[in-house]
């Protein structure tokens, strides 16, 4: 009775097991197969006629690659910016005493996540015409750093407060200045964080449509998340083996910075991320 | 080289509370001083407003000859060696050394060859390339050691640099350090709230409680004359017996018994009554010698006066003959110490420690006699807790 209760769960268990990794799996399936077929479909499956053809007439579009390279441009100033603002804010909110700094955090979290991008994306695009920065790269970075700093900043204080003072007072008493504190304490025992800051951001940089959709006019300065809308065959339908190429190529950067990351910490990642 | 001279110094943080309370220390060229005190009496925040990582509220703290008061940490010339070490994780061992020279512009060359010489004095050759959690926690004690002398300061502040080490590591650690600064003749304050290490170490002590000084002075006089009830609490590895009494004809009553007044001619001879031209024999001994029962009662001591009398258990003799001492009692707890044992004995429902000599302890429940040295008799007020003799 209970063995057969048992081989029941069991069945059961793999059933909804399978499910899901087929759930996963499928996608990556397809986008493994698709643009190596002439004639891709929506189902998977192995290519009829083995082809590059798809890749090469990816080189032929005139926006496809110099999109790629325009969504690396946006990740990396982003990152910078990101790492850069959230390292000093990180550092000031755990050192210096204000009142009501908790709260502060808590409250910019807060409304980073309820005013989605989404919402404010008027006043946005407004503030940034004002500003001139309509059609730019660096209007684009500012909109996602902005955007992305107040979750950098939490998660970053986190890390930077489990740094023990006494790194700090000890330079201090030695007589290293405020820079130098930061740049030769500080600054490497954080690095984890800061690593982690670094590919988080990179991760919703490289993923991001809206922002750049709305503020970016000209198909040459638009990054790859944004040109993969436009790749319609003449009848209208969506050109899958275009779509399933570019995609491909656009996951590759991802996979390789999953890659570097995990063989760089071993996702022993600090901080607000669990290990 | 040079002294520390703290003149009124007072340390008071934002929501009112008082760390330090208008201290004034003076602290010798080359002396190893140390801070004692329970946790929160300040001893901690004392040091740090010496380092200059705390702010003083009022007064002064001279380092030398310079009022270094309103300088920052660095321009102090003092190397601090933190509870935790403080070592750089991500640097190697010669790098963490070499770090007050890199601060201070100092050739990579110049650097790294005195980094290799005083971990070679210090016993850390071979570590040098190591980060600091491959080090145990001796070898980091040793290399925070190392880079607090490899800038030269003109005085080392330890924060209870050992309190971090398993016991018998500590004693080793203890006996090198105290080599240590003889060798570099450096003044060094350090915080400790261990007694013993204090007791061993020091030149001198302050005891502090509650950001006040309650007694300044070498290990032996806080050891053997604690100015206060509350240092003869917390000196000694075992707790002073601490006995409410009341002066009656020249004797103290405390319960179960009498004792003699110290420094009377009663205290000699057990059972005798003190005659009252004893009381004048005494001659006064210089503060801080070792007591010898020579000591004059001050004239304060009149019938009916209420103190506290203090004997550390070491200088209460244990006699199985209960009529034989001054005090009788039952043996209720035994404590083993290793050479010695600490037999506590019911006295009319006061307890009272005695240490005997390993081999020689009675039986539990046994009725016993006990005999407080007379010279180690302590004698305070009850209302202010003062030594008075």
């Amino acid at each position: 009775m209970s063995v057969a209760r048992a081989v029941v769960r069991r069945i059961a268990t793999y059933v909804v097991l399978g499910v899901c990794t087929g759930f996963f799996a499928v996608p990556l399936l397809w986008l493994l197969s698709a643009p190596f077929d002439s004639t891709p479909r929506y189902a998977v499956r192995v290519p009829s006629h083995l082809t590059l053809g798809n890749f090469a007439e990816i080189a032929r579009n005139p926006y496809a690659l110099s999109s790629l390279v325009n969504s690396v441009i946006l990740t990396l100033g982003t990152m910078a910016v990101v790492v850069a603002a959230a390292a000093l804010a990180a550092y000031a909110l755990s050192r210096v005493r204000i009142p009501g700094r908790d709260a502060l955090l808590y409250l910019l979290l807060l409304l980073s996540s309820v005013i989605t991008g989404t919402a404010a994306m008027v006043p946005i695009f407004l503030l940034i015409f004002q500003l001139g920065l309509i059609d730019s790269r660096a209007g684009v970075v500012l909109v996602l750093s902005g955007g992305l700093l107040p979750s950098a900043i939490f998660l970053l204080k986190d890390f930077v407060d489990t740094i023990p003072r006494s790194y700090e007072e000890s330079a201090r008493v030695f007589g290293a200045s405020p820079l130098q504190i930061l740049r030769q304490v500080v600054v490497p025992v954080a690095r984890p964080g800061l690593a982690t800051i670094a590919v988080w951001t990179m991760v919703q940089v490289w993923g991001s449509f809206l922002t750049p959709f709305i503020l970016l006019r000209d198909p040459g300065k638009q990054p790859a998340a944004v040109l993969v809308r436009t790749f319609y065959t003449e009848g209208g339908s969506p050109n899958l083996a275009l779509i399933s190429t570019f995609s491909l190529l656009y996951s590759i950067p991802v996979v390789l910075m999953y890659l570097f990351a995990w063989s760089r910490y071993g996702f022993r990642f600090h901080g607000g991320i669990k290990s | 080289m040079s002294g520390i001279e703290l003149r009124a110094l007072s340390k008071e943080y934002p929501g009112g509370v008082r760390a330090l309370d208008a201290l004034d220390l003076s602290i010798a060229d080359g002396e190893f001083f140390a801070l004692l005190g329970p946790s929160g009496c300040g001893k901690t925040t004392l040091l740090r407003t010496i380092a200059g990582l705390e702010s003083a509220s009022a007064g002064s703290v001279h380092i030398g000859e310079r009022d270094v008061t309103t300088l920052p940490p660095g321009a102090r010339d003092v190397a601090m060696v933190f509870q935790d070490y403080a070592l750089f994780p991500h640097m190697t061992v010669r790098d963490n050394i070499a770090y007050p020279l890199k601060i201070r512009r100092q050739p990579r060359a110049h650097r790294f060859a005195r980094a290799d010489e005083i971990a070679g004095q210090l016993g850390l050759d071979g570590l040098l390339a190591r980060r600091p959690a491959a080090l145990s926690g001796g070898q980091q004690q040793r290399v925070a050691l190392a880079r607090a002398v490899a800038c030269r300061p003109s005085v080392f502040l330890f924060d209870e640099p050992l309190s971090n080490l398993d016991a018998r590591l500590r004693l080793e650690a203890r006996t090198f350090l105290k080599r240590l600064q003889r060798e570099l003749a450096v003044t060094t304050v350090f915080v400790t709230h261990d007694q013993a290490e204090a007791l061993a170490l020091a030149d001198r002590i302050a005891v502090m409680e509650a950001g006040r000084v309650r007694q300044l002075g070498t290990p032996r006089e806080v050891f053997s004359r604690p100015a206060n009830t509350f240092v003869a609490n917390f000196i000694g590895s075992t707790p002073m017996n601490l006995l409410d009494g009341e002066v009656v004809g020249g004797r103290v009553a405390v319960p179960g018994g009498t004792l003699a007044l110290p420094g009377t001619a009663g205290a000699l001879s057990d059972g005798a009554k003190a005659t009252p031209g004893a009381l004048s024999d005494g001659a006064k001994a210089p503060p801080g010698a070792l007591g010898d029962g020579a000591k004059a009662p001050p004239g304060a001591l009149g019938d009916g006066a209420k103190v506290t009398v203090g004997i550390r258990p070491e200088y209460v003799t244990l006699t199985a003959d209960p009529a034989g001492g001054d005090l009788s009692g039952t043996v209720v707890i035994m404590e083993h110490m290793g050479t010695a044992t600490l037999v506590s004995v019911d006295v009319d429902g006061v307890l009272i420690g005695a240490t005997v000599p390993e081999g020689d302890e009675p039986e539990p429940g046994a009725l016993v006699g006990l005999r407080p040295v007379p010279s180690r008799v302590l004698i305070y007020d009850r209302e202010t807790g003062e030594l008075i003799s």
